[in-house]
């Protein structure tokens, strides 16, 4: 029987960890993210958890320990935040570019400097084009399930690609929430275990990481291409498979709430997700037909769902916890270039709010939405670009 | 008396964000006794730290401080230090800063026997991020990371720096407090790269997964373990001045080099 446990998301995450098993994890601490291989750690040292738990002496070689365990063909993990991330960013094309399928959690922290250890979306969302695929989630219970959905997605062999499960820091990694635990029989229903297509072989030698010439170097990157195009169609089916035999279901590339007949869109990623949803009923309460559309894949980017369910509507808000600096937020350009293949063109207005774990309040949202409704009536009266709440502007 | 030594503090971003019985605080103390017995400008006086709890000390030292990324404190006081040799170059790290990932960082300091004093802060302990096992926590000691002891063995980072080139290395506690005020006026005076280690107590993250009731039991420990000559029981460690040594120092070295170079093309 699956139990229901008081967890944060980071604990929720090292016990869908457990449940998938993997063979090696190796992490250096930071914050947000500790407590996620802490919990491991202790799973490990009192035999939960068959892994060998590696304390490397740093974020770059936690995912080196990484790349070299997935190389024997073994299931591995590993976690980090932030800077973290970043000092992983030459690891993260090594590991992708072989097509190990690692799983990492990233508790999401904004990038120093100013120093700051507060949830943004700013570290993953600016490791975008290293190859892996990214999976937001918008509570403790997401990060589980989406957890033990990564591992199946990364290890498909048509996908062989690493997964990042991003969580936001604090407001999930250390909030707790009731979550349901499912056991280790039922998860292995799910989640076979890893059967890797290439592997250091003593009995057949093979090479990692040749030295790729330009005449082929195109053609490995257009394979994780291919990898990146199966992965947008198996992550709504695995999620669809999931809920078939755990009863919960997250969305797949995303997850649309209140959108059917909707006149204002916003579109958010991570926990705001949860607020924003309560904010619409208030707002439809009122009258005013707004939706939510919540971004689960960030990568692959999921162009078609995304259009399909905007396109009909009037103003579309994106918000971004990140900043694609002398541009815009970087989801609001991915929205856009979602909507140019379509056939009607809704006004996209950005939103740049929750920075440096700067609250995203109720208040804040409606304000979204007030200002949506302005775009359509009065156009050419807002701003592309809008930090909310700014505290001084020039 | 802190009204001694307040001239050096940014008071107005006290308090600090220390635990109580953190020995931080005393080390951050000597450390500027020491700069005041120096009679340093400063002004002229640059604080580098890395991230972890000893370096949140630039944020409360009214010098030129540079608070930087994990592990990269010397690498920034290095650059530092060639762009303006006449400035008084000081490093502050801890476990991770000095012996995880900025360790390559710190063997590279000391080859190349650059003038900058390097105070490490050893609480054998990840404190800021909760309580991981660190290259310097002591064997079969326990951490969040290691509930069941630590498999590794610590770093002795005085035998690493010497072995790199260092040319000044010395140890001391919070309780010697006094003592680590003299050796980091040692420090400064030698012309060279100098690391004093500083043993320090974390009795939030450390001290109470390895039988410490109170900090007062760390400290008392600092007292009945640090030696300074003789037979080294187990858990003991020596203090005072541990290696001298004479070698190039780089900046001047560089500085020769240029003038060189300039004056052969000048001539040529």
């Amino acid at each position: 029987m699956a139990e229901r446990k008081f967890l944060n998301g980071n604990y929720a995450l090292a016990a869908a960890v457990k449940l998938a098993a993997p063979e090696v994890i190796a992490a250096y601490p930071i914050t947000p993210q500790s407590s996620i291989v802490e919990k491991l750690a202790e799973f490990v040292s009192n035999g939960e958890l068959e892994a060998d738990f590696i304390k490397v002496e740093s974020e770059h070689s936690a995912l080196a320990a990484c790349y070299g365990a997935a190389s024997t063909g073994c299931r591995v993990f590993t976690a980090t935040s932030s800077q973290g991330l970043a000092y992983m960013a030459e690891m993260l094309p090594y590991v992708s570019g072989n097509r190990f399928p690692v799983v990492m959690a990233v508790a999401n922290r904004g990038l120093a400097a100013p120093w700051t250890i507060w949830g943004d979306h700013q570290d993953a969302v600016s490791m975008r084009d290293h190859g892996w695929i990214q999976l937001h989630v918008e509570n403790a219970q997401e990060a589980l399930d989406t957890c033990l959905q990564a591992y199946k997605l990364a290890e498909h062999p048509g996908v062989l690609t690493p997964v990042m499960v991003c969580l936001d820091g604090f407001v999930l990694s250390h909030t707790e929430e009731l979550v349901e635990v499912p056991t280790a029989e039922e998860v292995k229903g799910f989640l076979p275990p890893y059967e890797p297509m290439h592997a250091v072989d003593m009995n057949n030698p093979t090479t990692f990481c040749i030295g790729a010439g330009p005449d082929v170097f195109t053609e490995y990157k257009y394979s994780q291409q291919l990898g990146m195009e199966a992965a947008l169609e198996l992550i709504p089916e695995i999620a669809a498979e999931f809920a078939e035999k755990f009863g919960r279901n997250h969305g797949g590339l995303i997850e649309s709430y209140s959108c059917e007949d909707a006149e204002y869109i916003l579109v958010s990623m991570g926990s705001v997700t949860g607020t924003a949803r309560v904010v619409a009923d208030q707002l439809r309460s009122e009258g005013v037909k707004a939706g939510i559309l919540k971004l689960r894949a960030f990568r692959p980017f999921p162009i078609q769902a995304v259009s399909q369910v905007i396109k009909r509507a009037k103003g579309i808000g994106v918000l971004d916890r990140d900043y694609s600096y002398g541009n815009e937020g970087a989801l609001a350009t991915e929205v856009k270039a979602a909507l140019y293949g379509s056939d009607v063109r809704p006004s996209v207005t950005n939103f740049i709010a929750g920075l440096g774990g700067r609250d995203i309040l109720p208040s804040d949202i409606r304000e979204m939405f007030a200002v949506l409704e302005r775009s359509v009536s009065q156009p050419g009266s807002v701003k592309p670009v809008n930090f909310v709440g700014l505290r001084w502007q020039r | 008396m802190f009204s001694e030594i307040a001239q050096y503090f940014r008071t107005e971003a006290l308090p600090h964000i220390w635990c109580p019985g953190c020995g931080i605080g005393t080390v951050t103390a000597a450390f500027v006794r020491a700069i005041k017995n120096l009679q340093l400008d400063q002004n002229k006086v640059v604080v580098v730290s890395g991230i972890g709890c000893s370096s949140r000390m630039t944020g409360y030292l009214d010098f030129n401080t540079l608070h930087t990324t994990h592990g990269r404190a010397l690498a920034f006081a290095t650059g530092l230090k060639l762009a303006r040799p006449e400035l008084d170059v000081f490093v502050v790290m801890g476990d991770g800063d000095s012996s995880a990932i900025g360790g390559n960082h710190l063997i590279h300091a000391a080859r190349r026997n650059i003038d900058i004093t390097a105070l490490v802060i050893n609480n054998s302990i990840y404190g800021m991020t909760g309580g991981q096992c660190s290259p310097l926590t002591p064997h079969d000691k326990r951490a969040t990371t290691s509930p069941y002891g630590n498999l590794d063995r610590p770093f002795d980072l005085l035998d690493l720096a010497r072995a790199a080139g260092a040319t000044y290395g010395a140890r001391a506690t919070a309780y010697h407090n006094q003592l680590l005020t003299k050796l980091l006026v040692n420090a400064y005076n030698n012309p060279g790269f100098s690391i004093v280690e500083a043993i320090s107590q974390c009795p939030v993250s450390y001290g109470r997964r390895n039988k410490f009731k109170t900090p007062a039991d760390m400290v008392l420990w600092q007292k009945e373990h640090a030696v300074t000559r003789g037979e080294l029981g187990g858990e003991d460690f020596l203090i005072g001045d541990i290696f001298k040594a004479q070698a190039p120092e780089f900046v001047a070295g560089y500085g020769k080099l240029r003038e060189r170079l300039r004056g052969g093309s000048a001539d040529g």
